[in-house]
């Protein structure tokens, strides 16, 4: 009976807690018992909050019996780790946080708690959300449910294994170059990435300002537009959060794309796509234009130089924001040294791990004297070009369909040793992050027992439409329903 | 382009993160294959272009100057590493 509960999306349990079948304290030990079972395999927790997930369920339960409930309301629900829980360690999966506890909640965690979602615990990540693979968590890797030999995906590792390992509901993430739908495609769950600015990223620990994103990770993409509709909209504490009205995301899933205009950019298919990721992707064209929406080969002759942009800019801005921590207010803290300055490289030698270094380093060269110019800016001008191309290109269409990821998951160990090869499993999601457009993966297909993510972006708000085509094409197809035997 | 190891020191010198020879070495060589990924950049004619910052226009925002609640001292100061009374205690900064 327990693990049926722990099955069900949003719409699906939010309707049973409605109708009694169930209270939320039995659905919440129902993840509880799930997480007990399986974490240990997938390690998809770095924190499990059972003592506060009963004490949230059991004010869920009381809310429906007089009626004051939503859809959220006694919904178990997982957070990526480097989003701020008030009382509750917040550790970005590093050395450096490892006993943070923060003093207020981050603006989506808030949301949801006013919602009455249930938490029950923190996702682990690549730590400080730097990876691919969620290999680089200063505490353990997250194993893939398909696989566990094979990595989940990241940095958003932890939230789309829990989401497909079903030791949640749903979860949210943080997507600086792709750190939510990668991890979704590779795991075969939803991941979306809105519009920069449409959600508060106040209480998000800072990656690459410019670049960062929160957005949901959920079991299809009707979920996934029940979290936004809570998540999104303006927030004064974010000076990047967009004043724009929110619509009822749930109202766009009409399930027609009919004249829906969908370009495939041509340089997006001579990446090295693997042949079962190709296929799927040649299978999605197939299914939209099934439903009525055509599909025209586009060119974005500029995406080429989008890995170099990112690569340049998130660790640029990364060098400046972990520059905060020194150990002085807050976090890890060397104490055995020999006055202020050798504490403080002391704590960051041994604070931060191996990728987080390597960036900051290569962001604080980026930004030193006699460099700036002929890297940061130039980055930052190529980002303008990037950025024009997709205006241009969405003149002329609606929305442009790519794989998520080029591979299927791949081995934990195996591209760990070279950050270049590890880097370029995000060429396809990068270019949202870099225009600041709104993209999802969603599960397009299968490889060798390993799911296949395929993703969908738009203009900038543009998020209604990229829901509606992306829900026509689940209801068509059967990806969604698969499921991993743990 | 191939990073010297005295401007490997220069940079960890800056970020402020101590680093052994070794580790010097290793990150030498992987910056340098890093960087020079990012050489593509220079072949694109950006002459004339603003650089992007956000890609939203940022508005300054302003708000009505009243005083709210902050933030418990207590709770803050329990994140300290290290505290004396209601003080954060630091290394001497002043030789």
């Amino acid at each position: 009976m327990s693990s049926d509960f722990t099955r069900l999306s949003i719409h699906e349990a939010s309707e049973l807690l409605r109708n009694r079948h169930v209270s939320s304290v039995e659905l919440t030990q129902a993840f509880l018992d799930r997480i007990e079972a399986v974490d240990s395999k997938t390690n998809a927790y770095v924190t499990v909050t059972s003592e506060k997930a009963i004490h949230q369920a059991r004010a869920a339960d009381d809310s429906i019996a007089v009626g004051t409930n939503g859809l959220l309301t006694g919904i178990p629900m997982q957070l990526k780790d480097n989003l701020c829980t008030r009382g509750i360690k917040t550790t970005c999966s590093s050395r450096m946080l490892e006993d943070f506890v923060p003093t207020y909640d981050s603006a989506v965690a808030g949301a949801l708690f006013e919602k009455g979602a249930v938490l029950l615990g923190k996702g682990n990540l690549d730590e400080f959300a730097m990876g691919s693979s969620t290999e680089n968590s200063a505490f353990f890797p997250t194993n893939n449910p398909w696989d566990l030999d094979r990595v989940p995906g990241g940095s958003s590792g932890g939230p789309a294994v829990a989401v497909a390992a079903d030791e949640c509901i749903f979860s949210l993430g943080s997507d600086t170059g792709g750190s939510i739908r990668q991890p979704a495609a590779l795991c075969g769950v939803v991941g979306l990435k809105p519009t920069y600015g449409l959600v508060s990223r106040y209480g998000l620990i800072a990656f690459a300002s410019s670049l960062d994103q929160v957005g949901p990770l959920t079991k299809n993409v009707t979920d996934a537009a029940i979290v936004l509709n809570v998540i999104a909209g303006l927030d004064r504490r974010d000076s990047t959060s967009i004043d724009v009205d929110v619509p009822d995301y749930r109202k766009a899933l009409t399930g027609d794309v009919k004249g829906l205009r969908i370009g495939i950019p041509r340089e997006y298919l001579i990446e090295g796509i693997e042949p079962g990721v190709e296929k799927a992707l040649r299978d999605a064209i197939e299914v939209f234009e099934g439903l009525g929406a055509s599909v025209v080969e586009i060119s974005l002759p500029h995406t080429r130089y989008a890995l170099s942009v990112y690569y340049i800019i998130a660790p640029s801005e990364a060098s400046a924001n972990l520059s905060r921590y020194d150990g002085v207010k807050y976090g890890y803290s060397v104490r055995e040294a020999d006055g202020i300055w050798d504490a403080l490289e002391k704590t960051r030698q041994q604070g931060f791990g191996a990728e987080v270094k390597r960036r900051i380093m290569l962001g604080t060269y980026a930004l030193s004297s006699g460099y700036f110019e002929a890297y940061y800016q130039k980055a930052q001008k190529v980002r303008t070009l990037i950025r024009k191309e997709f205006d241009q290109v969405f003149e002329g269409i609606d929305l442009i369909i790519s794989p998520t990821s080029p591979s299927v998951a791949f081995r934990q160990g195996e591209k760990l040793a070279d950050p270049v090869q590890m880097y370029l499993n995000d060429v396809f999601t990068q270019p949202a992050n870099i225009a600041g457009i709104p993209a999802i993966s969603i599960q397009g297909g299968m490889s060798d027992g390993l799911p296949i993510g395929i993703q969908l972006m738009t203009r900038h708000l543009g998020e209604e439409m990229l829901l509606r085509a992306a829900h026509a094409y689940e209801q068509s197809t059967e990806w969604h329903t698969m499921h991993p035997s743990l | 382009m191939r990073i010297t190891l005295e401007e490997m020191r220069h940079i960890a010198l800056l970020a402020r993160i101590g680093m052994t020879d070794q580790e010097i070495e290793l990150m030498r060589d992987q910056m340098s294959n890093i960087l020079e990924q990012f050489d593509v950049l220079q072949q694109v004619d950006t002459e004339g272009l603003e650089p992007t910052g956000h890609s939203v226009d940022l508005q300054t925002v302003m708000r009505d100057d009243c005083a709210q609640p902050s933030v418990d001292k207590a709770q803050i100061l329990s994140n300290a590493p290290e505290r004396e009374h209601d003080l954060i205690r630091v290394k001497s900064v002043l030789e």
